[in-house]
């Protein structure tokens, strides 16, 4: 499998009056092309700030990479000029966003938001650009582009907004696509389309997606590999049966238990993870996750735990997996889902 | 879009309306008369100059008198002018004040916007505080301050620019000036707030993700969007400055539409202060229409279309 993108040991840290809050705490992932890679994780985990450095979107006020390298096809995008990430951003490396009611510009027509990217990164006639922009709107299911490509983002429903938003993305058949909470701010029948239309294009395109979401029904149905992010940090990250089957860090059972399941018992109340994430200003010494976990050691308080590999592709950083630790079984009902119901979930 | 400007007229015809009432009315408040000299007239020679004027009728027939001359677009003649009608007296006045404060506006907007710009693109930097500080300085300081400090530098000190009267494009140059401080901050203190705001927005992030150079974002993009609602606030200011500002216009001598106003009010020449007043308010009311129509072309999505 082909690398087309790999992130060592990345922090990131944003300023504010109370003090340094470090976001990302040495993260570390690969993508391959075509594959997805699913970033899971409560809010606040980082899991967005990680996406958005991978562009170099975030605000330089207020937020420094103060170590780590993004590499991707031999450069370090960490040191990349503004105006050479301008040429990358959109045209090798795209992005999707959370929420497609605020993230087209109310004022101008959804055209020329689409051709905007295609001016910038290719050099055509503005004909062909707009035979172009027509073209992708077709692509991502948008109904009678030809006259939706003059109208105004409040002329479509949500669904359709985020099928433009993916249309912009997709302009100049980017190698990498990462897409933040895609579905989240749609309703869930919409979800499930617009879900499709991306593993759809994916094949055709080869395109490789990072998919930050925390909703596992997602990952289940997209990615073929999951990370999960706890307090800036990657917990566990595995292939996706791996994670689902045999998780081994007491947060992704914690996530995975929570998840409502289709067949189990209505009348019982969905299981939590007890307590709230960490404030990532003042953080614990030890395992960020400690003070939650019902499994914590006394050395889960003191140290952090470093990383164990339980396969070629599974990693996990969690005292339990050392030798001396005692033997802890994971809770009933975790990871005996089929694949067949997961997706029913992602997709009901 | 006929049904709105219908309704639209409607709605101004009723405004106008309430205006001359109430100041119909409020004027009678006003002490003395509106002749000269009324201290020196016997008791018959005013009673028979109040009959002249229908001044002796009862206030309410004098109030429709006036209402149905207002219909023929007859708005009287002065007291204090003999023989001159108001319609006159407005139009050898408004043309002064008109350009001095054309000039204000178009300095003050340029200016103002520039400096606002600036601020909002260097958020938090020694830039920004200094341009908020003119803003502020621009806003609390009455223009009047500025046009005495103005005139006595400038015009008598340096005498780089004449200091008062009205002979030439050079005269209009210190009252435009001075008219001008508080436009630049208004419009800078506006735009600035309205560039931080769009800056926030998501589709700025969008934008930047599309690959665009930072200038294609803040121009297409922010500049845009922010200029919105400047052009709201824009419109009622430019009526309020070209109508003539009473202040300036009396240090600088400019024989503009402020200083009749002020005048007229001092001699209670009623049909010129109705005239005056009337003018003013058909003027505004006219460009908060245009202002409205232009929200539409400037944002999509405000359709004019059924009652405004």
């Amino acid at each position: 499998m082909e690398k087309i993108l790999s992130v060592e040991n990345l922090h990131v840290s944003f300023y504010s009056d109370g003090g340094e809050i470090a976001a990302v705490r040495g993260v570390s992932f690969d993508v391959n092309k075509g594959e997805t890679l699913a970033i899971v994780g409560e809010s606040g985990s980082g899991k967005s700030v990680t996406a958005k450095t991978l562009m170099k979107l975030l605000p330089k006020q207020n937020s420094i990479i103060k170590q780590g390298d993004v590499k991707y096809g031999g450069k370090n995008l960490v040191q990349l000029t503004n105006r050479d990430m301008e040429k990358l951003r959109g045209s090798e490396i795209s992005m999707v966003f959370q929420d497609p009611m605020t993230s087209l510009n109310p004022t101008m027509t959804i055209g020329k938001q689409v051709m905007e990217g295609l001016k910038r990164h290719r050099t055509m006639s503005k004909k062909t650009a707009y035979t172009r922009t027509v073209e992708l709107l077709e692509l991502v299911g948008i109904p009678d582009p030809g006259e939706r490509i003059n109208q105004y983002p409040h002329q479509f429903s949500g669904g359709m907004r985020q099928r433009v938003v993916i249309a912009m993305a997709l302009a100049c058949n980017p190698k990498m696509l990462i897409a933040d909470e895609p579905t989240t701010a749609l309703d869930v029948t919409i979800q499930a389309q617009i879900l499709e239309l991306m593993k759809e294009l994916q094949k055709k395109f080869q395109t490789a997606i990072i998919l930050i979401t925390h909703d596992l029904g997602v990952v289940a149905n997209m990615a073929q590999r999951v990370a999960v992010m706890y307090a800036g940090e990657i917990m566990e990250s595995g292939t996706l049966d791996e994670i689902f089957y045999q998780p081994k860090h007491p947060y992704t059972w914690g996530l995975l238990s929570s998840m409502p399941k289709l067949h189990a018992d209505r009348s019982l109340p969905l299981t939590p993870i007890p307590g709230t994430p960490p404030d990532l200003s003042h953080l614990p010494e030890g395992c960020p996750f400690a003070p939650r976990c019902q499994y914590a050691l006394k050395v889960c308080h003191q140290y952090e735990p470093g990383k164990t590999k339980v396969s070629t592709t599974h990693t996990v950083s969690c005292w339990l997996e050392d030798e001396r630790a005692p033997k802890v079984k994971k809770p009933e009902g975790i990871g005996g889902m089929q694949r067949g119901r997961q997706s029913k979930i992602a997709g009901s | 879009m006929r049904n709105y400007f219908l309704s639209r007229l409607g709605y101004m015809l009723v405004t106008l309306l309430i205006i001359v009432t109430a100041t119909f009315f409020f004027m009678q408040l006003l002490p003395g008369t509106p002749f000269n000299n009324p201290e020196k007239l016997t008791e018959q020679q005013l009673l028979s100059l109040n009959e002249k004027y229908g001044l002796d009728k009862p206030i309410a027939l004098q109030y429709f008198i006036y209402l149905g001359n207002l219909l023929q677009f007859d708005l009287g003649l002065s007291f204090q002018y003999e023989g001159r009608t108001v319609e006159s007296i407005i139009g050898s006045r408004i043309g002064p004040s008109a350009l001095i404060g054309l000039q204000a506006v178009v300095f003050g907007t340029a200016a103002g916007l520039l400096l606002g710009m600036i601020s909002a693109l260097k958020h938090n930097s020694f830039l920004d505080y200094t341009s908020v500080f003119i803003a502020v300085l621009g806003m609390s300081v009455p223009s009047f301050v500025f046009a005495a400090l103005m005139q006595y530098y400038l015009g008598v000190k340096l005498q780089w620019l004449p200091a008062a009267l009205w002979r030439g494009w050079e005269y209009t140059i210190m009252p435009s000036l001075a008219l001008s401080v508080m436009v630049i901050a208004t419009v800078a203190r506006f735009i600035r707030t309205e560039m931080l705001e769009v800056l926030g927005q998501d589709y700025v992030v969008t934008a930047r993700a599309k690959g665009l150079t930072e200038k294609a974002v803040i121009v297409k993009h922010v500049v845009r969007n922010a200029l919105i609602p400047v052009v709201t606030m824009l419109g009622p200011l430019t009526v309020g400055i070209m109508t003539g500002t009473l202040v300036i216009e009396k240090i600088f001598a400019v024989p503009g539409l402020g200083e009749q106003f002020t005048l007229s009010i001092m001699v209670n020449d009623y049909s010129v202060i109705m005239g005056i007043t009337l003018f003013y308010s058909s003027l505004f009311i006219l460009v908060v229409m245009i202002v409205d129509i232009l929200y539409g072309v400037l944002d999509p999505r405000i359709s004019l279309k059924g009652e405004g």
